[in-house]
């Protein structure tokens, strides 16, 4: 599964609008040399501008770090004297290292935390609340989409915000079209005209050995979309219940499947061979569920001049789903405080803009994304960011990579038509639930 | 995860024990920079291992005494006797690669043949390449649609499988690419046992009136069982402990759906303790592979005073 997301970076937060509220903060904590505290409390006070502490930031992807270190000499002028470690490890290894580290309470003191694995993290204690820096007002919640914030909260305790965002949309080769004599979609396209552009597609340039679309294994740019689009959930609002034994959620499924079954789309072991992706930057797929973050990928290839985005097609209703990582604090930090003042510090506006500015993440801030939408001349990056207003929250629950793998084991043999999506669903939300029972 | 060191069977000098003796602490001294090594890095994990096969962890540390419920488990669970089953296909399919580097080993010992080092390079190379780098390439010899390898079958009329996607071919695919790689080291070890058999002997048997073929059979293949067996027992071993090259080669779940079919021992222990964080359940397997390999192992000794010359 690909959770990825790409933020830019931030500046100095006394100079902007925000100053008045933070200096009456700082004022207010007296400059009472020793750092701040929080945790149970649930107070947060910003420390004090000489406070000295070396502090680890753990992340994993290494095209960020240029934004990153922008970030940090924005803090540093902010807070000379905290020294920030940026530790980056490869997002393969990166939640294994985690978990090891969580283990032995050697996490650092700010890290990157993604939606499949933060209530894990949460409801064992490894990471600290937001609480105190909400009430104090230094992160303000409507600030970033809620559907973010909801993915960060676990039972009405807020643990972060998002610093990026990304959402799905269909990458198009505009050329494949033109070949085929296929008019090009319009924004408010439904699943049967998606189906039937497909299905023209694959069957007139059929012997250039180019399909359609590239169906998926990934849940996140494919299926995960269309169960939302048709009515149905991956799993309940509160993390208990699996969705995949609903009709709705059957009809998401349907829909991958009948483009493989009527050839729209590669099989699912030409899929496994080549990468969708791969098909698609190779110019023989002609329409691609991606990621916002495919953009360098696509804005890299050989194809780039022919690539336009579109919304996803509407179902019963139009949605994608939303994902963002967020900086969280290590409840077991030595320097907490410290910690706390950079996560505060790169929630801002001014350093969410600067990481938008500079990378090709979305930042989460709302009005720091113009960036982004410009970052690929022609391309109609924009549509990701409209996106936010239909998009539906990443399904997660306390052990996501539990029934992520059952999804991975089970779902294939629907996608390849060796048995029927019903009984693969239904035997799927059984093992799901007995999964979700024993999350306590 | 296990791991064995072996010595090739020496018969003991005679004599020794009194050697020892005599020289009171100055040999364990001179070998405890080993034995403290071997104590603290395999030792002590296999005994740990062993201990937590006996417990259930949770997700972040903290083990609880279970007894043998790991076991009980483990001995129900439809994956483990998978991953066995595919764990030998594999096996079966490497140790086809012993004869060929027999064959090997002995035409590059023939006497006079050119080029002979540029061809032990050239078959040694892929022993020495990074096994990353060797799956990403094979990764692309064997896609169904692109690869080199189907557009050679289809060149002879065959439409050859989705080797890395297709239940079944998927192991296949990693073991001869296991096999291709572990033939320059074996050629090595037997190309270093030929050398040992006095050519004297080829002598005689040509004034007898041996053809090579016959050479081959009655003189090479008997003198270089020791060898033959050496290379035997390390195939198996790291056959047993086949991993890096599955994984590299046909990826994790999450990209290709054949993985939950295709487990070897060692990725099924790798998905149980470093995917699903089940680290006592993980140990347990990590046992029985131990177990297994060891038993096969021992077998092999007992076996070898049937078919190993001992000069």
């Amino acid at each position: 599964m690909h959770i990825s997301s790409r933020p830019g970076s931030a500046r100095r937060r006394l100079s902007l609008g925000v100053a008045a509220a933070v200096g009456v903060a700082l004022l207010a904590s007296g400059c009472s040399a020793s750092s701040s505290n929080t945790g149970s409390s649930g107070t947060y006070e910003a420390p004090s501008k000489d406070t000295k502490a070396e502090l680890t930031y753990g992340v994993w992807d290494q095209t960020q770090v240029k934004a990153i270190k922008a970030n940090l000499a924005g803090f540093n002028k902010e807070y000379p004297n905290i020294k920030v470690n940026v530790n980056v490890t490869p997002y393969d290894s990166y939640f294994t290292k985690l978990q090891t580290e969580a283990s032995s309470n050697t996490l650092p003191d700010l890290f990157w935390l993604n939606g499949p694995n933060f209530q894990l993290y949460a409801s064992n204690g490894k990471v600290e609340p937001i609480t105190g820096e909400v009430k104090s007002g230094d992160i303000t919640l409507s600030n970033y989409s809620s559907a973010l914030d909801d993915l960060y909260s676990l039972d009405g305790v807020q643990y972060g915000v998002p610093k990026d965002f990304d959402t799905i949309g269909v990458w198009v080769n505009k050329a494949l079209f033109e070949q085929a004599g296929v008019d090009l979609p319009k924004a408010d396209w439904t699943w049967s005209d998606f189906q039937t552009a497909a299905a023209t597609i694959s069957s007139k340039l059929k012997g250039k050995g180019i399909y359609g679309v590239a169906g998926g294994m990934d849940g996140q740019t494919t299926y995960y979309n269309t169960i939302a689009q048709s009515g149905g959930d991956v799993i309940n609002a509160d993390g208990t219940k699996s969705g995949y034994d609903s009709a709705a959620t059957k009809k998401g499924l349907e829909f991958w499947t009948q483009l493989i079954e009527s050839g729209s789309s590669p099989t699912i072991q030409q899929l496994t061979d080549t990468s969708a992706d791969q098909w698609f930057t190779s110019g023989k797929v002609a329409m691609f569920w991606g990621g916002s973050w495919a953009r360098t990928e696509v804005g890299d290839s050989s194809i780039a001049k022919d690539v336009q985005v579109y919304p996803l097609p509407k179902g019963e209703k139009q949605a994608t789903v939303i994902h963002g990582v967020s900086n969280v604090v290590a409840a077991g930090s030595k320097n907490k405080a410290a910690a706390q003042a950079l996560q505060v510090y790169l929630a801002s506006k001014e350093a969410q803009k600067q990481q938008g500015d500079m990378g090709a993440v979305i930042p989460a801030y709302t009005g720091t994304q113009t960036a982004f939408a410009k970052s690929q001349p022609g391309v109609d990056l924009q549509v990701f960011l409209d996106a936010v207003d239909y998009a539906v929250p990443f399904p997660v629950s306390k052990n996501t990579a539990a029934w992520n793998a059952l999804e991975g084991s089970e779902l294939p043999a629907a996608f390849s038509g060796s048995k029927p999506v019903a009984t693969v669903a239904d035997d799927l939300a059984s093992q799901m639930n007995a999964l979700l029972a024993k999350e306590k | 995860m296990t791991t064995e060191t072996l010595h090739p069977p020496k018969a003991a000098a005679p004599g020794r024990p009194k050697l020892l003796k005599r020289d009171g602490a100055w040999p364990w001294l001179f070998v405890s920079p080993l034995l403290l090594g071997i104590a603290v890095f395999f030792l002590w994990p296999i005994i740990q291992t062993a201990y937590f096969s006996l417990t259930t962890w949770g997700v972040f540390g903290g083990s609880t005494f279970t007894g043998v419920a790991n076991y009980v488990r483990l001995f129900a669970d439809p994956q483990l006797y998978l991953a066995l089953g595919n764990t030998l296909l594999y096996t079966g399919i490497v140790l086809l690669g012993v004869p060929l580097a027999v064959w090997f080993a002995s035409l590059l010992n023939t006497p006079g043949l050119r080029f002979a080092s540029f061809y032990r390079v050239l078959f040694f190379l892929p022993y020495v390449a990074m096994p990353t780098a060797i799956a990403m390439v094979w990764r692309i010899i064997f896609n169904g649609d692109f690869g080199i390898l189907n557009y050679l079958l289809r060149g002879i009329g065959i439409q050859g499988p989705y080797w890395i996607s297709t239940p079944g071919f998927a192991m296949v695919a990693v073991a001869i690419v296991g096999l291709w790689s572990s033939l320059g080291f074996s050629m090595i070890i037997l190309g270093a046992g030929l050398k040992n058999i006095p050519a004297e002997l080829y002598e005689a048997a040509e004034l007898d009136g041996a053809k090579p073929w016959r050479q081959f059979r009655s003189v090479t293949v008997p003198l270089l069982t020791p060898s033959i067996f050496f290379v035997l027992i390390i195939t198996i071993i790291g056959s047993f402990q086949l991993f890096d090259l599955q994984y590299a080669i046909l990826g994790s779940p999450a990209t290709n759906p054949v993985i939950p079919r295709s487990l070897s021992l060692v990725y099924f222990f790798y998905q149980q303790g470093f995917v699903s964080n089940d680290k006592g359940y993980a140990a347990a397997i990590a046992m029985i592979i131990f177990v297994v390999i060891g038993i096969v192992t021992l077998v092999q000794f007992r076996l070898q005073k049937k078919w190993v010359s001992n000069d």
